[in-house]
């Protein structure tokens, strides 16, 4: 009755195998490679363009996912209040989620454009700057562009999940802290976010892991620049495995990525458990 | 705001003065919906431009004088654009239903048929959806090219359920295991196989959880973009991601007009798809994040 089992025994454990395997050989598109040890990771090591993807991708992950967090809790408690077209506020929110993040990308890449960007003509005609802004030109006007971007994409998926999480908060729980005379701000931190805390831990896990990993939105509005400075660890092993045909190197960065992966998942799992043994403890 | 009043309204949100209302809600909501939808209007403006509206820096960059179709005709007519369509409506169709089947029974067995080690399976199917496309990709492109798929939609096709039997089962596991289980006893006792107790009780019951995970899997391989781009090399198998980035760029003139265009239209399908269905889709994200 599994024939899922063996689909993802051939196209998901073996390639993961396989991967990290291909990390440890010096092969080239087209020819198998040989076991090179630990080659790949020592030059990349060395390499001051992989340490700088390194760097990238962590800035970038730290940065998106703590705004992503801050921005999506605050929508998801705007769209919990009692709002007009509730449903269709919902689901428009929601969009930039479900259109293809390549298609978008465009959009973003074509309202950073250098010469025609119009975030720089409504600046300009504001009177607020003089020049037109180089969005993607500039290493950290770069970065903090596809940040940005980033951002503007995952902020649904936080918030409507969070939304869910809201919603199965009793208001009762609001209510008896009323009647106890707790201020907004105190129902926040001492009701919202205690009740909250799982959801969050799965969210922001699911979020850092695809930010970490990301590729098609730097891949579309930058490619790497400039200068490599948007470098993620993703497209910096596309570049090298696939445009370079180093798959043995490729493969290696690709592989390199897994131990934060893995960090991620671990803190959220043995955040989630602490917190959801402190509630039990806390409730009754 | 004097904080006897803050504690008065705390908790009942109809209590809240009308005024400070518009102010902590429905203002950030408003600012939140411009920034985030932005980007479709300016894309869907852009794509009706005439090119010398586009290029020009006088007028108001914000609407239309003279809305064209010429870049949509360009697309439809001068650019292999209807045929990546084709391609992404059939590898995300085959791949859902394909996907579908088999998460229907990995997910059955894992939660019905008591088998020995069925909760660490069911873990594992988890932790495999935790795998990103961007880690895998070398070395499916390496198997891809052994098994003489490169370049053809079966390469697709076979890569996309690795990433959607994960995602499917994990949703559907979560319906079943809603299902009673009382339900399944009495079929067993009336005589009715596995197969039939799956066929005829368990389906028919967990048809929300199909249409989302359905719903979820479309979408999800419609947006596949970096197997796509590395397993294909001819421009007549390309998906529309693919297709737009790859082809519609050329040299140093970007046809922004067409550009625009084709993401428009790329984004269409999984908008309509998703209007229809936007709670199924919502509870199948909100349903594979919790647990």
């Amino acid at each position: 009755m599994l024939p899922a089992t063996l689909l993802l025994l051939l196209f998901l454990t073996y390639p993961l195998g396989l991967g990290t395997w291909l990390g440890f050989t010096d092969a080239k598109v087209g020819r198998a490679g040989v076991w090179v040890g630990l080659d790949n990771y020592e030059y990349l090591f060395g390499d001051a363009v992989a340490r700088l993807s390194l760097f990238n991708t962590l800035f970038y992950t730290v940065v998106a996912s703590v705004l992503k967090f801050g921005l999506g809790l605050w929508l998801a408690i705007l769209l919990n209040q009692n709002i007009p077209f509730k449903s269709f506020v919902r689901a428009a929110v929601l969009l930039p989620f479900i259109v293809p993040t390549a298609l978008s990308a465009i959009a973003f890449w074509w309202i950073y454009d250098a010469q025609f960007s119009i975030i720089s003509w409504t600046l300009v005609k504001l009177g607020w700057i003089d020049t037109y802004i180089d969005f993607l030109g500039d290493p950290w006007m770069a970065r903090l562009s596809t940040i940005a971007a980033n951002i503007w994409r995952g902020v649904p998926f936080v918030a409507i999940c969070l939304l869910a999480g809201l919603q199965t908060i009793s208001p009762s729980l609001y209510e008896a802290a009323a009647i106890d005379g707790a201020k907004p701000s105190q129902q926040f931190w001492y009701v919202t976010l205690p009740l909250l805390t799982p959801i969050i831990a799965v969210v922001m896990t699911f979020s850092v892991l695809f930010t970490f990993t990301d590729f098609q939105l730097i891949y579309v509005l930058t490619r790497g620049g400039p200068l490599n400075a948007t470098h993620l660890m993703a497209t910096l092993s596309f570049q090298r495995a696939i445009g370079g045909g180093a798959l043995g190197e490729g493969a290696a960065l690709a592989t390199a990525m897994i131990p934060f992966l893995l960090a991620a998942i671990l803190f959220s799992y043995f955040g989630l458990q602490r917190r959801a043994w402190q509630q039990g403890g806390g409730d009754k | 705001m004097s904080k006897e009043e803050t504690q008065d309204t705390g908790g009942m949100n109809y209590l809240v003065s009308l005024p400070r209302r518009v102010v902590i809600v429905y203002i950030p909501l408003l600012v939140f919906l411009l920034v985030l939808l932005f980007p479709f209007y300016w894309m869907a403006i852009t794509g009706f431009k005439p090119n010398a509206e586009l290029l020009s820096r006088t007028g108001n960059p914000f609407w239309v004088i003279a809305p064209t179709l010429d870049h949509f005709k360009h697309l439809l007519f001068e650019t292999a654009y209807p045929s990546w369509m084709w391609n992404t409506v059939l590898i995300s169709t085959v791949s859902t239903f394909f996907s579908l089947a088999a998460s229907v029974l990995a997910a059955y067995a894992i939660e019905r048929l008591r088998f020995y080690g069925s909760r660490q399976v069911g873990l594992g199917i988890f932790l495999a959806y935790l795998v990103p496309p961007s880690i895998l990709f070398i070395p499916l492109a390496y198997i891809v090219f052994q098994l003489g798929l490169f370049d053809t939609r079966w390469a697709l096709m076979l890569t996309y359920p690795t990433f959607l039997i994960p995602f499917c089962t994990w949703l559907l596991m979560g319906y079943f295991r809603s299902i009673p289980f009382e339900l399944e006893e009495c079929a067993l006792i009336d005589g009715a196989s596995r197969l039939q107790i799956l066929t005829k009780i368990v389906l028919p019951l967990a048809v929300p959880g199909l249409i989302s995970a359905g719903i979820f899997a479309f979408t999800l391989s419609w947006n596949e973009f970096i197997y796509a781009l590395t397993f294909i090399s001819s421009s007549e198998n390309k998906t529309v991601p693919v297709g737009v980035i790859t082809e519609l760029v050329e040299g140093d003139v970007y046809h922004w007009g067409a550009l625009m265009a084709g993401a428009l239209l790329g984004s269409l399908p999984v908008a309509v798809v998703y209007s229809f269905f936007v709670e199924y889709y919502v509870a199948g994200m909100t349903g594979a994040v919790k647990e």
